[in-house]
Formats: C-alpha cells, sequence, structure tokens
C-alpha cells in the first residue's frame, strides 16, 4: 500500500534557504523536513551516532553495568533568557537529572514541537546552543524527532530530551539513603535560574541582571564518588527550588532536615528581586545547583571536593539530617527561631504590595 | 544590600530582644496591623523568642485577605466576559469567590492576567483597542496611589477601554472598629509602615490618646519588627501611649504628600464590608463622580452580585487577633492554602497561610 500522501509538501516546494519561517510542511515528513534536519540540526548536533540516521540508533552498553534513563520537557518561556536558553536548559536538565542518580550521562535524544511561524534562524541558535552544551557535559544527542503544530497552539518550540547514563559502579544513590547524622550540602547560590527568567518575562530589571545558574553538574557529583564520599542522596533543586528538593528527600526517607537559613547563599540581586515580588528564594528554581546529602564524617571532603570544582566554589553545608519532625524541613531562623520550610503550593505568586 | 543586611543582622536582633526581655516586667498583648508584618514574625519566628509574656496578635492588614467575597465574585463575573482582559495583581487570582477563583476563570478560556503594576493595565488597554481591559484595585492605602494614577492617565490618554474595579480599605478606621470591639485585648499597636509612607501617622495621634494604646510606626525586617515591640514595651511599662516612628528611614509624618493629593483628587471615603469582619463605617475608597466613567462595577452591572461566606471560616475572629489561626476548627483541616475557605489561608502574608506554612502541628515548634 502507498504512504499516505501529505498535501502539505505539495504547497511548500521551495528549498528551505528562501523560508525564513517555520511551515507545516516542514513537520510533514517529507523533503522539507529533511532539509530542516540537514540544514538546522544535523549541523548543529553532528556525531557518528546521529549520522546513522535510522529509526532507532545502536550503541554499545558496559557488560553487567547498569543503566540510568531520564526524560524532560522544557517550555520555557521567554526561549531566551540571561544565562542560556531552552536548547542549553534541555541539555542540562537531562544531564543533571541523570547525574543525580550516580550516573555518568552517556547519550541524550531530543524531541521538538516546533509552533509553525517560527524563525528558522531561532531554531538554529538553539539547535546550536544544544550542540555546545551537549559537547561541554560530554554526551551526544544521538536520535531526535521534529513536529509542526499550527501557529498558536506552541509557544515557539518545546523540547523534550531523555537520556541514558552509566551508574557508577557500587554507587546507590537514592534520597531514601538520607539517614540521620547525614549532611546536607549545596553547590551555590540558589534562585538565580527562576529569577532571570522572571526579571525577563515580567520586563523587571534589578539593578545588576541576574543570569540563570543553568549548568551541567555532572563534574560536581564526579567530584563527590572520586574523592570517595559515600553519597547517599544527590539531587538538582530545579522547579519548587531548595524547599522543594528538601521535603521530597524528608518525605522519602521519612526524616527530618534542619536547614541553618543564614547559610543558604542567595545572591544580592536575587534577594532584592524576591523581596520585590514577595517570593522566597528557597522556592524559586535552579538549573545548574546539586544538593547533596553525604554521611555527617564525610561532610568536611565532600565540601573540599565540590569546591576544587568549577561550579561548585561557593559549596557550603546548610544543614542535617536528624531523627525530629519526620518528613519535614524545619529552618533555623536569624534570630534564633524556627518556622517549617514548606514544599511550594503550585505557582508562584507575586505579592501585591 | 543595602536597608536590608543592617535590619536582618542577627547580633542587632538579639541585642533588641535582650532589651525587650529586661524591660518587659509583666504580660503585654501587641497587635501587629500588616499581613506584611505577620509574615515576617511567622516567616522569622519572632514571636518564639520574645519573652513569654510578650503577645502578638495578627491584625486585619492582609488586602488580599479582607477584600470582600462579593468584590471577589464581581471580579470573576468581570473576567468571565469574553470582551475581557482582566488584570489583577497575582496572589488575587487564588482566593475562592463562591464558586471559583481567578484561576478558575482562566482556565476556562478567560483573559485574566497577572501585572505587577496598575499602569501596565492601562497600556495593555492601548494595546488592545477592541477589548475592555479591568484592573482589580484593592488594597490598603499603600496601593491606591497607584491605582489612583493609573485612573488618572487612562482619563489624560482619553483610553475609554479601561476601567478599574475598586474594593480599597484603610487601616485607621479598622483599628478604631478593633478597639471598639467587646473583649479586644490589644494594648499596642504595631502599625503598618508602608501605609503610613503613603499616608503618615498623624492621624494616628487622636487613636493613641483616646484609646490610651501605644502605637508604633513599624518595618517588616527582623529587627524592625523587634525595635517595634521594643518601644511599644518600653510605653507600656511606662504608662506612655504615643505614637512613635520606627521606621523613620520610609515615612514621614506627613507622609507623600503628592501621592495624597491624587488620592483625594481621584477617591471619597465610602463605608466598606472586610471580608470575615463585616462592614466598618468609612472604612473604603472608591471613585469619585468626576471619575465614575472608570468603574467596572458600573460598567459591567455586577453591583447587584452578593455573596454569603463559609460558616466553617473564622477568618474575622482572626483578624480581629479574637483568635490565633490554630484556634479555628477547620484550619488545616477542611482549610488548607490548597482549599482555602477563606481568604486569610491565600496569600502570604494572611496571618492563617503564615501559619500552616511555617508552623503546623507535627514539626515540634511553634
Amino acid at each position: 500500500m502507498a504512504e499516505p500522501v501529505d498535501p502539505s509538501n505539495w504547497s511548500c516546494p521551495a528549498p528551505l534557504a528562501d523560508r525564513a519561517l517555520v511551515v507545516l510542511g516542514h513537520g510533514g515528513g517529507g523533503r522539507l523536513t529533511a532539509e530542516l534536519l540537514e540544514g538546522v540540526f544535523l549541523p548543529a548536533l553532528a556525531n557518528p551516532l546521529l549520522d546513522q540516521l535510522a529509526d532507532s540508533t545502536v550503541f554499545p552498553v558496559p557488560a553487567g553495568g547498569r543503566l540510568a534513563l531520564s526524560t524532560d520537557a522544557f517550555v520555557v518561556s521567554p526561549l531566551f533568557f540571561p544565562g542560556g536558553d531552552i536548547g542549553s536548559l534541555a541539555v542540562h536538565g537531562t544531564v543533571n537529572d541523570l547525574a543525580c542518580s550516580g550516573a555518568v550521562p552517556l547519550h541524550l535524544t531530543a524531541a521538538f514541537v516546533i509552533e509553525e511561524g517560527t524563525p528558522v534562524e531561532l531554531l538554529a541558535r538553539i539547535a546550536h546552543s544544544m550542540g555546545a552544551a551537549a559537547q561541554a557535559a560530554g554526551v551526544a544527542i544521538v536520535a531526535g524527532d521534529t513536529k509542526v503544530v499550527e501557529r498558536g497552539r506552541g509557544d515557539g518550540v518545546y523540547i523534550t530530551t531523555a537520556g541514558v547514563g552509566v551508574v557508577r559502579p557500587g554507587a546507590d544513590v537514592r534520597p531514601e539513603r538520607a539517614t540521620t547524622g547525614d549532611a546536607v550540602l549545596l553547590s551555590g547560590p540558589i534562585g538565580q535560574h527562576g529569577v532571570a527568567v522572571m526579571s525577563v518575562r515580567e520586563g523587571l530589571e534589578f539593578g545588576s541582571p541576574v543570569v540563570s545558574d543553568s549548568a551541567p553538574i555532572h563534574a560536581l557529583v564526579a567530584a563527590l564518588f572520586d574523592a570517595g564520599i559515600d553519597v547517599h542522596t544527590l539531587r538538582d533543586p530545579t522547579r519548587g527550588g531548595l524547599a522543594a528538593t528538601l521535603n521530597e528527600i524528608a518525605a522519602a526517607a521519612r526524616v527530618g532536615i534542619e536547614v541553618d537559613e543564614l547559610a543558604v547563599p542567595v545572591a544580592d540581586a536575587v534577594r532584592s528581586a524576591c523581596a520585590l515580588m514577595g517570593l522566597d528564594p528557597m522556592q524559586v528554581a535552579n538549573e545548574g545547583r546539586l544538593v547533596a546529602v553525604v554521611p555527617g564524617g564525610s561532610a568536611e571532603a565532600a565540601l573540599d571536593a565540590l569546591r576544587l570544582t568549577p561550579g561548585g566554589e561557593q559549596a557550603v553545608v546548610i544543614g542535617r539530617v536528624v531523627d525530629d519532625h519526620h518528613g519535614m524541613v524545619v529552618g533555623l531562623t536569624l534570630v534564633g527561631g524556627t518556622r517549617i520550610i514548606d514544599m511550594p503550593l503550585g505557582e508562584l505568586l507575586p505579592r501585591i504590595c | 544590600m543595602k536597608h536590608v543586611d543592617e535590619y536582618q543582622d542577627p547580633a542587632r536582633a538579639r541585642r533588641l530582644l535582650d532589651e525587650i526581655r529586661r524591660s518587659t516586667t509583666r504580660p503585654w498583648t501587641l497587635m501587629e496591623v500588616c499581613g506584611g508584618q505577620t509574615n515576617s514574625i511567622i516567616r522569622h519566628g519572632i514571636d518564639q523568642v520574645l519573652p513569654e509574656g510578650i503577645e502578638l496578635l495578627h491584625g486585619p492588614g492582609c488586602p488580599v485577605c479582607v477584600t470582600p467575597l462579593e468584590s471577589i465574585d464581581r471580579a470573576i463575573a468581570i473576567a468571565s466576559r469574553p470582551e475581557v482582559i482582566f488584570c489583577s495583581f497575582g496572589d488575587m487570582l487564588r482566593v475562592p469567590g463562591s464558586e471559583r477563583d481567578l484561576f478558575g476563570v482562566r482556565s476556562r478560556g478567560g483573559d485574566v492576567r497577572t501585572v505587577y503594576s496598575p499602569l501596565d493595565a492601562v497600556q495593555v488597554a492601548i494595546d488592545n483597542p477592541d477589548r475592555e481591559v479591568v484592573f482589580f484595585a484593592i488594597g490598603f492605602e499603600t496601593t491606591a496611589p497607584a491605582n489612583a494614577l493609573a485612573v488618572h492617565q487612562a482619563r489624560r490618554l482619553g483610553v475609554t477601554n479601561f476601567s478599574v474595579l475598586v474594593s480599597h480599605v484603610l487601616v485607621p478606621p479598622a483599628i478604631r472598629a478593633i478597639l471598639d470591639a467587646p473583649g479586644c485585648r490589644v494594648q499596642g499597636f504595631l502599625a503598618a509602615g508602608h501605609v503610613c509612607t503613603v499616608m503618615g501617622y498623624a492621624e494616628y495621634q487622636v487613636l493613641a490618646s483616646r484609646y490610651g494604646v501605644p502605637i508604633v510606626v513599624t518595618g517588616f525586617e527582623p529587627v524592625d519588627l523587634l525595635d517595634g515591640v521594643r518601644r511599644a514595651v518600653l510605653q507600656l511599662e511606662a504608662g506612655r501611649a504615643e505614637v512613635e516612628n520606627a521606621y523613620p528611614r520610609v515615612v514621614a509624618e506627613n507622609g507623600n504628600q503628592v501621592a495624597k493629593e491624587l488620592l483625594a483628587e481621584v477617591f471619597e471615603v465610602c463605608d466598606r464590608t472586610w471580608r470575615g469582619i463585616g462592614v466598618i463605617h468609612a472604612s473604603g475608597w472608591r471613585l469619585r463622580p468626576a471619575f465614575r466613567a472608570f468603574d467596572a462595577e458600573a460598567r459591567f452591572d455586577v453591583a447587584d452580585i452578593t455573596a454569603v461566606e463559609s460558616p466553617l471560616c473564622h477568618s474575622g475572629e482572626v483578624l480581629q487577633g479574637l483568635i490565633t489561626p490554630d484556634q479555628c476548627p477547620a484550619f488545616g483541616r477542611e482549610c488548607t492554602p490548597r482549599n482555602p475557605l477563606g481568604a486569610t489561608m491565600v496569600s502570604d502574608e494572611g496571618a492563617c497561610a503564615a501559619y500552616y506554612t511555617h508552623r503546623r502541628a507535627g514539626a515540634g515548634i511553634g
């Protein structure tokens, strides 16, 4: 039986070079799709596995090892923000999720849902950013897909990445392993990604511009393992911020977590932006930070390992796992009081005054 | 960070606490008026570190919390109309109306937008000349000048597709209502610093002397709040009842003259319903007749919408300092930030939400 004919291919016979904007035909699977791949994506992401261009990509895995698999969808608006863009974010997000399982990230896949009318030049910038981010993180994007939706049915570009990594032999990294007496480490200042995106989205400027912390954290994770630390739990505090991450750990391990609020680093610009919008920096998203829970006795060694690794220079111990208020995170405040650091509810609501 | 670091300084906080402890010889009950202060107190656990006898009651100063249910229902009715772009501050979107909230309107296809300033809403009106743009003008004296300015500017620019749904409330009449209420336990007030930035504090002199209560104009950072408590306690211990300004870095005695003139031009005083409390005489602002053309209530004919509160919700007593949030039978059971019965459970500045968020049973604190 013949393949069903896609009429959109008839209406868009012109070569890609003549088209500044994505048309529905670019998602039709025909010549235009091929041109989009050859003109935009393949040059930016090229690697031997991707170049197989088969229905699936075949690659060897280490015998007897364990694989980690993760997927994440990215719908950030605006597509470009200070310190990153949806392309680099889509790489970092999945690389970081793999790293937080104690895995060495290996390969990624990427699927693009593109809104009709999106400038091809913008897609190319995103693809190049992805390629550069993947290279910097030591992974390859080995399979992909593009679809085009009608104008008004998308928000420029949505990207879904999936990733596979090889878990380090002997590593057992899970939220449930957080144990009383463990130390809680944070790799750097919080809230920068969320504030950077919000400031562009809402047209707010705060003295010095806040730049997203979007970055791969696999090198920080590697430093901990290389230092011989028995890492119990790793998380990258993305949506919901540090508050959500710590609450998830406390709930999963049925332990309490105590945080010295004064120890949590927050950049001045983030602090003033949050004060202005009525947000708690602990609830604001990060895209390049690592929370590590390690045995109390290894805290100093873990801290040294993080601080000697690029991206971890400002690492600190922010708290400890306690056998009290199970499932809850409690902050020690600057006046010597305590408060619950709660799971954020959902959408952050800027305060009115 | 200038103007914040020095007011979040643990050493300064400790010194103030020491002085409060030394000065306190018997129990005193204070009320912080503003929701921002309530949030900061609970957020930093300030009430936990005060001497045993100093009790802080949480006042009615959360603008989201006191906006009456019928105003929310009117907002929802207007926002549901296809020709309307409804603009609001973010934390009004989750306040429950009788049937749904503004988020619910948005999920059903209504065009509800968050703005950071009412002037942004005027711009939305200019950018969308074929739509009706409505701004939800709520809040205390703090937010009113920007709202007045928006209406003023819309008139000056001839923007006819802009209107405001006004539900403004005023602090001094609320303080008087609290002091007049039978069973009032408040012996001193921490007045809301930002309200006084606009209005000054001359109005409070009358209240302080007539009711014999110290009123300390207080800021929002931990050191500000401890200094407010310290000054109120020192007055009470000395038998004084004066108005004091503990927030001079932003508050002047006569407030902001330009803002006050603008407010007087655009708004006039009216009776206002406070959610959970009821009608307080001469406690709100509405548009003056010269600006009625910008009144969304008249434009969309929603003035007849009335509403009945949930009988389970005790937010009125919370707002008057008669009970603490955790003394409400519905607290943390039928009523949570996820499923709020009353507005005090919605905003970060609401006393119930602040208690729930920072201090639930089971945390071994509070």
